[in-house]
């Protein structure tokens, strides 16, 4: 048995008469603890969308169809990119050879623990994404990469990959792409997508020069589709729903729902789905409330962007509605400060660890990220002012678009954006020297990820 | 058509030959690692950016052509 892919006619937009609620998707059934079965996930989400027994070029018909809905879905990468999927797919498409469909589920960002969330609690979510994109790209293969620290996520891959190769319908809906776990080295780095293609072609995992681009020539020099695992659950759900439906939350620019972690003074941190577009405040809301009043966020992950102050008040979690403020929601992460901590140690720490970050491939990144941090440092532990400030600005210039990957970029970020919004508190550091907060207890994870702390997992609807 | 020079950040190792024989587009920062105008180059310096690139000792300056822009 298995329902037709509901988006076959094109003018008719689908609302299917047992399309699921609003909110939540991704997180909708989510067990308590460990990872939803097989059966549990076609109770919840229905079986997988595909007909069989109409020949191959109407298979090809059918992926093409995908790729168009979820063009019309509007689905942006997860993974901090927020690219359009349906032009990466596209090209990988287009590309010369057999393809090969990567789940990037490497999250090498400390901050972020919603990849590892879907991968150990809903993990065939991901390989259901992960099988239609393959249909979809002509891949025959599936590459599911696992960050290596992240046990409960390769337990729940491995298990998963192994209930659905007993399940006769499971097999053959894998079939033409049987998935594979591979685990991937936990550094900032390397879950870039050139990096991943590095590592699966049995080299260190990280950067490379591009072009080529892997959707050119990527893993083996094959066509490669690299997608963030949680970008692979939206499109099993916009397979079986429609785009219609897909549209039904977040906003116009960036429609669906999205997966955030969020950490700080609140009473649960965790992994939350909201709707792009969401208010932090239900965001916290839903987190059960502040359990300190908060100074600042820093949104979008480490190499993201601090939001401070009254901002934070009325801000709304979508691209469009951070961009004002220098920042985007990078792969879903807001880690919340509170007044007790000092936002200066917090950027220079987090400014240093990024410089460590450094492959030290790229000669600016190498040497210009530990001045950057350096000059931080000086003007945080007090001293004339305007060298410093100068030379960051310098700094700044010469480090940005001059490395293989985003990383000098995503640093310089985060410096300049912690000296703008914090900018009387630097001033203070440099004529006073460090204060009061700044021997405290840090207070953003880094470089240990929260331990202990079960994510929680609940949907948040735009107020 | 009209070319355009560019650096590979990880193959260059700073030795600064670029600079010497195209002073026109690269200077070097700081580190000695070469800052690259990468406005399109006409003519002699065509020419020019050719020689720097056969003599970087790591062979990280590269020549594009520049391509026609895809039509989306």
């Amino acid at each position: 048995m298995s329902s037709p892919l509901p988006m076959m006619s094109d003018e008719q937009p689908m609302a299917r008469p047992d399309a699921p609620p609003a909110l939540p998707r991704l997180l909708a059934g989510i067990p308590p603890e460990g990872a939803m079965t097989l059966d549990e996930h076609i109770a919840v989400h229905g079986p997988p969308p595909v007909v069989r027994g109409e020949g191959r070029r109407r298979d090809r018909e059918r992926a093409g169809a995908l790729i168009d809905e979820i063009e019309r879905a509007g689905l942006l990468g997860r993974g901090g990119g927020a690219f359009p999927t349906a032009i990466k797919m596209r090209a990988v498409a287009g590309s010369r050879g057999r393809a090969i469909v990567v789940a990037n589920g490497a999250e090498g960002e400390p901050a972020s623990l919603k990849d590892r969330a879907l991968l150990e609690a809903l993990p065939h979510l991901v390989l259901d994404g992960g099988a239609l994109a393959a249909r979809a790209v002509a891949a025959d293969e599936l590459i599911i990469c696992v960050c290596e620290s992240a046990d409960a996520g390769i337990e729940g891959v491995a298990c998963a990959i192994e209930e659905r190769r007993h399940s006769p319908r499971y097999s053959d809906f894998d079939r033409s792409a049987s998935p594979r776990l591979t685990t991937v080295p936990g550094h900032y780095v390397a879950g870039q997508e050139s990096a991943l293609v590095n590592h699966l072609g049995g080299g260190p995992a990280i950067p490379t020069f591009t072009p080529p681009m892997a959707f050119e020539r990527g893993v083996r020099r094959r066509p490669t589709l690299v997608d963030n695992v949680e970008t692979l659950a939206h499109i099993a759900l916009i397979a079986r729903h429609g785009a219609p439906w897909f549209r039904r939350v977040g906003t116009p620019t960036q429609p669906g729902s999205a997966l955030v972690t969020l950490s700080g003074p609140v009473a649960y941190p965790g992994v939350y789905e909201i709707e792009h577009g969401a208010s932090l405040a239900s965001l916290v809301e839903a987190a059960g409330g502040f359990t300190a009043r908060a100074r600042a966020a820093l949104v979008g992950g480490y190499a993201g962007a601090w939001v401070g102050g009254e901002r934070l008040r009325g801000l709304a979690l979508s691209n469009e509605h951070l961009a004002p403020h220098g920042a985007s929601l990078g792969p879903g992460v807001v880690l919340l400060l509170s007044e007790e901590a000092c936002p200066v140690a917090e950027t220079v720490r987090v400014a240093c660890w990024l410089a460590g970050q450094s492959t030290r491939q790229c000669g600016p990144c190498a040497h210009g990220l530990d001045a950057l941090a350096a000059s931080l440092q000086e003007l945080a532990s007090g001293g004339p002012q305007a060298p410093a400030a100068r030379r960051i600005d310098r700094l700044a210039s010469l480090v940005q678009g001059r490395g293989a990957c985003g990383h000098p970029d995503g640093a310089v970020k985060l410096a300049l954006s912690g000296l703008e919004t914090f900018a009387g508190e630097f001033d203070d550091h440099a004529r006073h020297g460090p204060c009061d907060l700044c021997a405290r207890a840090p207070e953003l994870p880094l470089p240990v990820r929260p331990v202990g702390a079960t994510p929680a997992r609940k949907a948040v609807a735009r107020s | 058509m009209s070319h355009r020079v560019r650096v590979n950040p990880i193959d260059c190792e700073a030795h600064g030959m670029c600079a010497e024989l195209l002073p026109e587009r690269i200077t070097l920062d700081e580190w000695g690692y070469p800052l690259v105008d990468e406005a399109p180059l006409d003519g002699v310096l065509v020419e020019h950016a050719i020689r720097a690139a056969r003599a970087c000792p790591t062979l990280a300056l590269l020549v594009e052509r520049e391509r026609s822009r895809r039509r989306a």
